[in-house]
């Protein structure tokens, strides 16, 4: 198979903008060599509408077009071709701007050679560059080496096996491009820790469903497992286990790296001035001190927003956490900040007198969220805040990224969506889409149904809904039970990110997600089941 | 065997960090002293009857576990396990402690099931150590249901050849008598479900003829229940529980006998001849009752006993004495609990224990706080309860997720049915059950976590 890309961004981290380069590109043809080969089309041109109305009439073709995600166009017919793991090469095309040395390549190479045909030592002939006897050829081309990803993953879920083993591909020409340019899965660290292997398997699994964004929510009031060396307190006072229960600097660049090398943004979290309450262990002075009456009562609210102190602290610490995570943005949570003990604090009432807020805590939140968001703006950041920060109308920059997260409050979601891109803000849809409230049932059918377009606005606002995250808060999930909670279900969030609007028969998808989830668990990704069934690889089945 | 197992459990895979060790002037308990009192059944299959009670006394020089069977050192073993810890310096512990314990209730059980999804042996095996952490004595193997038939039969191989999801998702003789060895080493017992004349599906895909033709369906060749009215069904029944009561040595078989659906059989037309002939009008709860009786006497001729599904009951069957009732409609429960203990039945509880119902947040406390004696009865009544099953049906449930949605939830309903009715404060049991499921993981269960927090020694 060759690859060709058109530029390369090999050492390159993937961004927020790579999308562009994909969506407005002109879509490449496929060779013609490809056409001219094999005989005429049988089968519709594969326009999403055509095929899912035809679904009945044009064969299935069965494990050959069972893709998760389902890409934007697709042509596919019952003509396939044999693959010989012996021979079978990853090359690149003498035309591509990324060549042999490009590592994000180069390693997905190998990944993906291992899942198509295990890791087995097929025998490989001598490297040539003669073509074999059967002269086949697949062609991937992409703008950029985030682009190939895709491309092999959707490749990977394209070759098939007969009962007797023998490798097959159907002719097949796709065309493929994500609905929305942000697919985030947000991990929760600190409710409970989760082992590094347990973070690296969930960005793999995240790469078979072209999921390109890992929203870390390190840190929060149970725990902070976050090894800062410039406040080493913060872990050692903050975690549960400051020698079991930590990510060193080591373990955060490990994750960066993996997931950069499957084309996944690491969008790391800091939330505060609430669900900050690990923090004080390492920080004495950084909470506000909550009071009952006119004494201290001896536990701790939010961040204290009225203390220079305060800020010094969040200057130093944000310069370290920005030159750590490289992507340019970064989540300053900014949620559920319970006033109560400001209220409570009588130095925090002198100083709401002082600035002429009033009894309106909303003014302090503001006032603090926006001494914060100018640190991290001269930090060259930009970031993403949850919607209350919208809701409570602190005063940000036009480039601030609102993450919707409540379902009902203050108003439905998509009212929400409505509203902060009316305020023409970009936004990011959760609401629907929190995988750790588990119920009975099929319940991916409920996220797969989600529209995240389905409220009132013009295109342009609807152009500034960039995408959204699955959310697996941490309460009652840690790595004895996050895998098979995590997957399949986020599969129905990552196909309605990606694929086209029309895509939305939940027959056709659950056809292909349950056969997914069995290809998910021959991968080794313990991915539970859809409904009644089996596998023929169940797991751990020996 | 047992003690290596629990050597294990209590020395192996501990704490990795400690303080450096000082010098102890504590003394040392040496060993732990087993003595079985009464003829110890080693050799036996524990029953209904079987004695768990024991005593641990723990006092220097020795710890000493005594119990009238086997079945009560295993227990003693487990609880032992549980006593001892490591302090602050890493030094195994244990204090002073008497313990006399035995069961509430007797029936103590588990239900998984297989036929909707394949349950490799290793994870029955795996849920079978999981049950001895927390006491569960009975296995209930809802082993075959209208999905698959993964239940290889010597006298009808057809069954899972045909029957199963494929020829990899199969019991073979030597798994079966693989798992119910490795539950007897654990006192656990092994009560197969073999589900009639609903449920059976998949039945009729190697046992021609057994199912009902359906007049009606709008599906051409579509099947129902077993047909009640011909004898082939019957000299088939007989020579399959033959050879079930031979394969499963324990003393009970569980016969079903739930949700059965009444058009097809009312759809054909030979089924309406016999219902004429025999006078049941068109009251098809007697068809399905003539068919129960028939095969609970085909039991009773292979010596061994039944369970039934509430419906069996509530179709007023003639059930012989001795009879158990499972009772799973949630609705009104007690009522029924009631109902049955009046008649004179024995009856297991499972209707507020279906696991597989799962929902956001720590439903174990719902488990926790039932109380199986709530409904209205004599003493002679409350007698008739003996016990409970957690049923963890499998449309959703399969290796992937079995453990994590097994326990600790399942932990919760195994103190309510060992301990003593006052033991209910939820707090208490929080406390407990957390560190509880720290030492499953420890011991290799992928025990989900009650609530925000950590173990010492984290899985994988």
């Amino acid at each position: 198979m060759a690859s060709a890309v058109n530029t390369s961004e090999c050492a390159t981290r993937p961004s927020s903008s790579r999308h562009q380069a994909i969506a407005d590109a002109h879509h490449p043809r496929l060779p013609k060599s490809l056409e001219a080969r094999g005989r005429q089309e049988k089968g519709q041109g594969c326009v999403p509408e055509s095929r899912v109305k035809s679904r009945t009439r044009s064969p299935f073709a069965g494990p050959a077009t069972a893709l998760w995600p389902w890409p934007q166009y697709i042509q596919t017919s019952d003509w396939h071709y044999t693959i010989s793991p012996h021979s079978f090469q990853f090359k690149y095309h003498v035309r591509s701007a990324a060549q042999s040395g490009c590592s994000v390549l180069d390693e997905a190479f190998q990944r993906y050679r291992d899942l198509l045909f295990g890791s087995e030592s097929w025998q490989r002939a001598a490297l040539t560059d003669t073509l074999t006897i059967n002269n086949e050829q697949c062609f991937l081309l992409s703008e950029t080496v985030w682009g190939a990803l895709r491309g092999l993953e959707t490749f990977s879920q394209l070759v098939w096996r007969s009962p007797e083993g023998t490798f097959f591909i159907n002719k097949t020409e796709i065309e493929d491009f994500p609905r929305f340019p942000h697919r985030g899965l947000l991990l929760d660290t600190s409710r409970h820790y989760l082992p590094l292997p347990s973070i690296l398997d969930t960005l793999d699994a995240m790469a078979y469903n072209k999921f390109n964004v890992f929203h870390w929510h390190l840190v929060d009031d149970s725990s902070f497992p976050y090894e800062s060396f410039a406040f080493p307190e913060l872990t050692r006072k903050g975690s549960y286990n400051p020698a079991t229960h930590i990510y060193t600097a080591q373990d955060v660049k490990e994750v960066i790296e993996y997931a950069r090398l499957r084309g996944i943004r690491v969008l790391a979290e800091f939330d505060t001035p609430g669900h900050t309450l690990s923090w004080g262990q390492g920080v004495s002075g950084l909470l506000t001190p909550c009071y009952s009456g006119s004494q201290p009562s001896g536990t701790f609210g939010p961040v204290n927003p009225i203390l220079n102190s305060t800020y010094e602290f969040m200057n130093t610490f944000f310069l370290e956490v920005s030159s750590v995570f490289p992507d340019f943005y970064l989540h300053l949570g900014g949620d559920e900040v319970d006033f109560a003990c400001w209220k409570s604090n009588p130095d925090v009432q002198a100083f709401m007198k002082k600035k002429g807020f009033g009894n309106d805590f909303k003014q302090l939140e503001s006032f603090y969220i926006q001494t914060l968001l100018d640190i991290v703006s001269a930090y060259g950041k930009g970031y993403v805040v949850w919607q209350e920060v919208f809701d409570n109308k602190v005063k940000v920059r036009p480039d601030t990224i609102i993450q919707v997260w409540r379902e009902e409050v203050p108003v439905s979601y998509l009212k929400e969506l409505a509203l902060i891109t009316e305020a023409g803000f970009r936004a990011l849809l959760s609401a629907p889409w929190y995988l750790n409230r588990i119920s009975y049932g099929p319940d991916w059918e409920d996220f797969y149904r989600v529209d995240p377009l389905s409220f009132e606005g013009s295109p342009e606002q609807k152009a500034l809904v960039i995408g959204g995250e699955a959310c697996m808060w941490g309460e009652y999930v840690d790595s004895t039970n996050l895998v098979p909670r995590l997957w399949p279900r986020a599969g129905a969030v990552a196909e309605r990110l990606w694929s086209n609007k029309v895509v939305t028969d939940p027959d056709f998808a659950f056809k292909r997600l349950a056969h997914f989830r069995c290809e998910l668990l021959r991968r080794g990704v313990q991915a539970q089941p859809l409904s009644v069934g089996y596998c023929e690889q169940e797991f751990e089945q020996i | 065997y047992f003690s290596h197992r629990y050597h294990n459990y209590v020395f192996g895979d501990r704490l990795l960090y400690h303080l450096p060790a000082k010098f102890h002037v504590k003394a040392d308990i040496q060993q732990l002293l087993v003595s079985v009192v009464r003829d110890s059944e080693c050799e036996m299959y524990p029953s209904i009857s079987s004695d768990e009670s024991y005593s641990l006394v723990v006092k220097e020089p020795v710890a000493l576990l005594k119990a009238n069977r086997v079945w009560g050192v295993l227990r003693g073993l487990e609880t032992f396990s549980q006593l001892v810890y490591q302090d602050a310096y890493g030094t195994f512990t244990v204090n002073e402690s008497t313990i006399s314990d035995s069961p509430r209730f007797p029936h103590r059980g588990i239900l998984i099931d297989t036929a909707r999804h394949f349950l490799s042996v290793k994870s029955i095996l795996r849920t079978l150590d999981a049950m001895a952490f927390n006491k569960f004595n009975v296995l209930h193997w809802h082993i075959v249901d209208d999905q698959s038939f993964p239940y290889e039969s010597t006298t009808f191989p057809e069954l899972s050849n045909k029957g199963s999801y494929s020829l990899s998702h199969v019991y073979t003789p030597n798994e079966v008598r693989e798992v119910i060895e490795y539950a007897r080493l654990r006192g656990i017992r092994v009560i197969p479900e073999f589900d009639s004349p609903g449920h059976t599906q998949s039945w009729g895909k190697g046992q021609e003829g057994l199912l009902t033709p359906c007049y009606r369906s709008y599906q051409p060749d579509a099947s129902g229940p077993i047909n009640p009215t011909l004898n082939t069904t019957y000299s088939f029944l007989y020579k399959l529980f033959k050879e079930i009561s031979w394969v499963f040595p324990d003393r009970f078989i569980h016969l079903g006998g739930d949700e059965v659906e009444y058009d097809c059989w009312e759809s054909n037309p030979n089924i309406q001849t016999f219902m004429k002939q025999k006078g049941f009008g068109t009251d098809f709860s007697k068809l399905e009752s003539f068919y129960i009786q028939k095969l609970l006497n085909i039991i009773s001729t292979l010596k061994k006993g039944s369970i039934v599904w509430q419906e069996v009951f509530d179709n007023n069957a003639k059930l012989q004495p001795g009879t158990v009732v499972q009772v799973w409609k949630e609705q009104n429960y007690a009522k029924e609990l009631s109902s049955i203990t009046a008649a004179g039945f024995p009856v297991i509880i499972s209707a507020p224990w279906y696991l597989d119902r799962i929902s956001y947040g720590q439903d174990w406390r719902l488990y926790y706080a039932v109380e199986p004696l709530n409904f209205s009865g004599t003493q002679e009544q409350k007698q008739l309860v003996i016990g409970g099953e957690a049923c963890l049906w499998g449309e959703y449930v399969d290796a992937t997720n079995l453990s994590p949605r097994l326990w600790p939830r399942a932990s919760a309903i195994g103190e309510r049915l060992w301990s003593r009715q006052d033991v209910r404060s939820l707090d208490d049991a929080y406390r407990r059950l957390t560190v509880h499921r720290c030492r499953m993981v420890r011991r290799g269960i992928a025990a989900e976590p009650l609530f925000t927090g950590y173990c010492d020694n984290v899985l994988k």
